[in-house]
């Protein structure tokens, strides 16, 4: 069990490395395609760090993205401050926002947490949209860098290997197991003297704190910020689905499960432009009849009929 | 025997001749919003001109490039708006499918989350449903974008200026009601709106924003009413452009000077409250009277079927013609120089005579108002027609 965890770590890092070359290779659409694969990746596997193990589904994905980009885009427009002080708030911002709202919900469970969560984006999104209207007064969110994809896609690639190491770090700690325990019977974990609320408030913080460094990096990307499009709440659907596609039962699932979908995804919305959002549905059903627990599940499944056979 | 030669000669002619017409293509790329919440204000305003200017050049045997004739290829894609995907799309159209020109996208943020791409590849974006005060340091910033709408200080100003000049005529008193949609531009016009407003001896008796997509604008325009003040501004979007005139008609608010900024100027707006809506100000404008534009405004019907905004619809129109003269005038494909040619020369277009300083043109309507059954232009900077404003007088049929 342990060694298997180091090489798990060993072949993370050797597909970390590789992956820092591809803009070396690609650019222009490839490269784009990179970085949407990053930022999803990096999403996704922050995702699954929380829902993974608790199976609690969190549909917050936007909220913590728009947080960031929201951020950046009012320090560097209207205050002129630095890229890099935003995107360090934004992390602090967003991580701070995910524990006071785990605080106030973590103790709902199920489908409650479900709707709450969907709700959310767009709750910080009026929030924001207030404060700005009443406080801060804008001139148009504008975020102009010399950042091209190359140096996007390298932060995300950055961010998402942190997200990796941080879960592989927790799944070897008292913390993680607790969380599994939790996932397995949460009245069980309450029962053996789990504080279950802290728990799942800590991988939700850390879940809100790369959600909104994921945002902040987008957001020159974007170059302009729009409350309504940077808490979009397809954002959240799209980490769901990539998430779920790839398997929640292991931290490197998202992996497998954002390349191809969003291959598939850019190859049907090039050939067959309006019939795109079709895949969405069909990945979900995929997921439900065929793939209950993602392609890591049917990997995982294929290598123990090998053993046996072996 | 004969006769087959012949079928082959005439085989291989057209063979030759599909190859020849093929060689003879330039590639268009067009991306903007055909579903999500800018594409309303899209389908209205841009796809119907790329349409229209599609088909007329190719009716008329293409574009003359350098003597040689060349129909237009479209390639079109829905960016759903969803800047991400615009961004995706654009890396797509300049290295995949390898476009010509391109069509500037729709909305500021696109076209600022565009430039940098298309720049790299030296494509021209004379951008129209782009309104920004930034354009200075843009244009600095992006050597190939042009910006041909105006400012949102110039959309303010010619607000200011009819409140100015209905206060002198008496209609109205120093009181203004003001509200604003809680989202970017609503935000920016509505902020510089305090500040100009002020500035001109006018207090702001009431100052309420309502978040995008509320349902139910009542009590904003309750609270209007209720203050008493005779003229009422709304910075709004399209869906609520329209849900502030229908609780207004409700409410029958009592005011001398009715203005809601986007899509007042949508020939759905009349048609969605008829002569109601008579007398009220909008953003935009247009001279129907002009008879180039009413030569556009019908063709714009006949090929597309849709009645042609009054407002950003001849500038969309407009900033194609200018691409498509530059491209004929500088007779090549070479896009710096397509570009340089834009930057040095003036273009006769529906919008009259335009030319670029530092990359922006200053010809565009900023004030239009409904006066029986056309949205007129009354306000607006080097333009022609600008007919006087009146006074809003009830909402009856």
């Amino acid at each position: 069990m342990k060694r298997a965890n180091w090489q798990e770590l060993l072949w993370v890092a050797i597909i970390v490395v590789l992956a820092a070359f591809w803009p070396m290779l690609a650019n222009g659409y490839w490269l784009g395609i990179g970085v949407d694969m990053m930022m999803y990746i990096a999403l996704a596997t922050s995702w699954v760090l929380f829902s993974g193990p608790t199976h609690y589904i969190s549909l917050a994905s936007a909220a913590f993205f728009g947080v960031g980009g929201f951020i950046v885009g009012t320090g560097m427009s209207d205050y002129e401050a630095s890229f890099w002080s935003m995107l360090a708030l934004s992390a602090v911002v967003g991580g701070a926002l995910a524990a006071l709202i785990g605080l106030a919900t973590l103790r709902l469970s199920g489908v409650y947490f479900v709707i709450f969560t969907l709700g959310l984006a767009e709750m910080i999104r009026n929030l924001v949209s207030w404060i700005q209207n009443n406080f801060l007064g804008s001139r148009g969110l504008y975020v102009l860098t010399d950042f091209t994809d190359k140096h996007l896609y390298w932060m995300l690639l950055v961010t998402a290997a942190a997200v990796y190491l941080l879960g592989w770090i927790i799944s070897r700690s008292r913390l993680g197991f607790a969380l599994r325990i939790i996932g397995g019977d949460e009245t069980v974990a309450r029962h053996v003297g789990i504080n279950t609320a802290m728990a799942k408030v800590i991988l939700f913080t850390s879940t809100g704190f790369f959600g909104a460094i994921v945002g902040a990096i987008i957001a020159p990307r974007w170059s302009y910020i729009e409350p309504n499009q940077v808490f979009s709440p397809q954002l959240s659907f799209f980490v769901v689905i990539m998430a779920l596609l790839g398997g929640s039962g292991r931290l490197w699932g998202p992996i497998v499960g954002v390349v191809p979908f969003l291959l598939i995804w850019n190859w049907v919305d090039a050939n067959f432009p309006h019939q795109s959002i079709l895949v969405l549905g069909l990945a979900f059903l995929v997921i439900v009849y065929f793939l209950p627990h993602g392609f890591v599940g049917r990997i995982d499944q294929l290598r123990a009929r090998a053993r046996g056979r072996s | 025997m004969f006769r087959r030669k012949l079928l082959g000669l005439a085989a291989a002619l057209t063979v030759a001749g599909t190859s020849v017409f093929a060689a003879d293509m330039i590639k268009i790329g067009a991306i903007a919003p055909k579903t999500g919440p800018l594409a309303g204000g899209a389908v209205v305003t841009q796809w119907p001109n790329v349409q229209l200017w599609v088909e007329q050049v190719n009716a008329r045997g293409g574009l003359n490039v350098d003597g040689k004739q060349m129909q237009i290829e479209l390639i079109e894609y829905d960016d759903k708006t969803n800047p991400g995907e615009h961004i995706k799309l654009a890396q797509r159209l300049a290295t995949q499918d390898k476009v010509d020109f391109v069509v500037a996208p729709y909305g500021t943020g696109f076209n600022i989350a565009t430039a940098p791409i298309y720049g790299k590849f030296g494509y021209p974006m004379i951008a129209v449903s782009a309104i920004t005060d930034k354009a200075d340091e843009l244009t600095e910033r992006y050597s190939n974008l042009f910006f041909t709408l105006g400012t949102t200080t110039a959309f303010v100003d010619g607000v200011k200026e009819i409140l100015i000049e209905q206060r002198e005529a008496g209609t109205i008193g120093n009181e203004v009601a003001m509200v604003n949609v809680a989202d970017a531009f609503g935000i920016e016009l509505a902020d510089r709106a305090r500040e100009l407003f002020g500035e001109a001896g006018f207090d702001i008796v009431y100052d309420k924003s309502y978040p995008l997509g509320t349902p139910d604008l009542s009590p904003v325009m309750k609270g209007a009413k209720d203050s008493g003040a005779k003229a009422f501004v709304a910075w709004s979007y399209p869906p609520d452009s329209f849900g502030l005139a229908e609780q207004a008609i409700i409410e029958d608010l009592d005011v001398n000077v009715y203005y809601s900024a986007v899509a007042t100027s949508f020939p759905a707006f009349k048609g969605a409250y008829g002569n109601k809506i008579n007398n009220v100000l909008g953003a935009g404008g247009t001279n129907v009277d002009d008879p180039v534009i009413a030569e556009y405004r019908d063709a714009h019907l006949a090929i597309t079927g849709k009645v042609a905004d009054y407002w950003a619809s001849a500038n969309t129109y407009a900033a194609l013609q200018i691409l498509e003269q530059a491209i004929e005038g500088a007779a090549t494909l070479d896009r710096d120089v397509v570009t340089q040619f834009i930057k040095d020369n003036s273009f006769d277009t529906v919008m009259g005579s335009l030319s670029f300083e530092n990359q922006v043109s200053n010809t565009f309507w900023s004030v239009g108002q409904w006066q029986d059954g056309v949205f007129r232009g009354v306000k607006g900077s080097n333009v022609d027609g600008a007919v006087s404003v009146r006074a809003k007088d009830g909402w009856s049929d």
